[in-house]
């Protein structure tokens, strides 16, 4: 445990830990939304705030954060109002973040095409105290969102239409999820970097989806493998001189074949309980009825 | 005349360009149970979506509980029961889950009281769901399902149902506890408005009958008749339902 002595190891596991909690906390709901790929879209926006970031001389990770969360409400506008050419305008939205991202750093005089890289992978053992601070406090708040709200959040993610019938603002809680993605890719830029976030926001909730039959049950155990790959991809990162980024989610996606594989004697022994408990009478097969004596004894 | 829980009056809606409510009128008063009958297209489910706010209403004026739609906030007094999707959240949820979503209505920020889970019980057990409520809903027959989207929508414990059709691709025993929970209701003083393909099972709780047809009302009083084969002792007319008109268009990636 020598890693603990270090400085940068210290900010780097806190960094991480809290990424393997807020990351996941918010996949959820968009998983639940089906919009598991939003958290990949608002990744490529962020890249114009880096940019602007190191153009401009600000915080690179706060300026990210002011772009993603406006590119964040943009997409749920654009889901609002969009309809048909919604994809397109979503499509030019990322790939216009991108382009600006790249274009922004390569402006800038500190800038180049190597700082834009520690943040589209990660580069945990750069993490600063200043840093440090940034994502403790975004991380609050995604934790106090997602935490705080989970049963309007869950309301809103499950049937959008109902959700508006029990008086619930919908369009303020759909703003603030958007949002909530927005901050929690920007706190797991620096970890796993804004071209992976996506994983950790989805794929530990798929995992968990293997073995849990409530939306609690899930959002406890996908908030568990994350802390878990986050540490641990951090961790193995310090011993080998593996990129961090890849490692954790190369290990949350691991984790998913593992629970996969785990899943199907448990889903097993599930419906054998549940038919124990809710006995319907049938047999468990198709019986044929016992046929009348065919053939008949034609007489002559 | 009693105070009237709806009132739609000179209702007109588009969809696109198309006209799908041309000026309809509908009063449903306190106690009444009313079915809004009709084929398919004749904007029936458009009608009740349009008094929950789900459409936008091009002219006429809509109230609940004599307040203008617009300014009602007392959305506990309804229960809602959707059209029934197969479509589901992505993430497994249990039944006491679900239906724990339609009490929020009458929380403050979300938070359950013990009054607040003693309702969600009530609520399940009205439809005979109480020993499921730890199952996960993906595991339910499609009579089970609608049973627990009307617990959802009892558990605020509403004075007005407004159900879209409750009975489509519902099996027998469901269609018992389904009526026999509307009976329940009605005999507590609930007011309801059904979307209905036909009266069905129904029938004998069914106060009045408003029938459209290309989005004009056609008929307005006590049910009709049932003719033809649709008279016939045991009939199950079920169709199935194209995706709904109103729906905006997903785009896939991100809806």
């Amino acid at each position: 445990m020598d890693f603990l002595n270090y400085d940068f190891m210290q900010r780097a596991l806190l960094a991480a830990v809290l990424v393997g909690i807020t990351a996941p906390a918010v996949g959820i709901y968009l998983v639940q939304r089906r919009q598991a790929l939003m958290g990949d879209g608002i990744g490529h926006v962020a890249m114009t705030g880096v940019g602007l970031g190191f153009l401009l001389s600000w915080s690179p990770v706060w300026m990210a954060t002011l772009v993603s969360v406006l590119g964040a409400v943009l997409m749920e506008l654009i889901r609002w109002y969009g309809r048909t050419r919604g994809d397109i305008a979503l499509a030019m939205l990322f790939y216009g973040g991108m382009a600006g991202g790249v274009m922004f750093i390569n402006l800038a005089p500190t800038g180049s095409n190597a700082n834009l890289t520690s943040y589209l992978f990660g580069s945990l053992s750069t993490v600063s105290e200043s840093d440090v601070t940034a994502i403790v406090l975004l991380a609050a708040f995604v934790v106090l969102v997602t935490l705080g709200l989970r049963r309007q959040l869950f309301a809103v993610s499950q049937d959008e239409e109902f959700a508006r019938v029990t008086g619930l603002p919908v369009r303020a809680l759909n703003l603030l999820t958007a949002i909530t993605a927005a901050v929690t890719v920007t706190v797991a830029m620096r970890v796993v970097g804004l071209l992976l976030v996506s994983a950790l926001m989805v794929v530990p909730v798929a995992a968990a989806q293997q073995l849990s039959r409530s939306f609690a049950a899930t959002f406890a155990i996908a908030v568990g493998i994350g802390v878990t790959v986050t540490i641990g991809g951090t961790v193995t990162s310090y011993y080998q001189d593996v990129p961090p980024g890849a490692t954790i989610v190369l290990l949350t996606i691991g984790a998913f074949i593992a629970l996969t594989a785990l899943a199907a004697p448990l889903a097993r022994r599930r419906a054998r309980a549940l038919a124990a408990a809710h006995p319907t009478g049938d047999p468990a097969e198709c019986a044929i009825p016992a046929s009348r004596e065919t053939g008949g004894k034609v007489g002559v | 005349m009693t105070e009237p829980v709806i009132s739609l009056r000179g209702i007109r809606a588009e969809l696109g360009s198309r006209p799908v409510l041309r000026g309809i009128d509908l009063t449903v008063h306190r106690g009444e149970v009313v079915a809004l009958l009709g084929a398919n297209g004749s904007g029936k489910s458009t009608a009740v979506r349009s008094v929950i706010g789900q459409v936008p209403v091009s002219s006429g004026e809509i109230e609940l509980f004599g307040t203008d739609r617009r300014r009602f906030r007392d959305w506990h007094r309804v229960g809602y029961v959707p059209q029934r999707t197969t479509a589901a959240g992505g993430v497994p949820a249990t039944v006491g889950e679900v239906v724990s979503s339609g009490r929020l209505s009458r929380t403050r920020f979300g938070l359950f009281r013990k009054a607040d889970h003693e309702a969600v019980r009530r609520a399940l057990d009205l439809v005979g769901m109480a020993d499921r409520a730890k199952d996960s809903v993906g595991a339910l027959s499609g009579g089970q399902h609608q049973r627990v989207l009307i617990a959802r929508a009892l558990a605020p414990e509403p004075d007005l149902l407004i159900m879209d059709e409750p009975m489509a691709g519902v099996d027998l025993a469901s269609q018992e506890v389904l009526a026999q929970t509307l009976r329940e209701q009605v005999s507590q003083g609930s007011t309801v408005l059904l979307v209905l393909h036909e009266l069905g099972p129904l029938e004998p709780l069914i106060d009045r009958a408003v029938v459209l047809r290309d989005g004009c009302v056609v008929h307005d009083g006590p049910p009709p008749k049932a003719v033809g084969q649709h008279a016939l002792p045991g009939h199950d007319h079920v169709h199935p339902h194209a995706a709904h008109d109103a729906e905006p268009i997903r785009t896939g990636l991100l809806s």
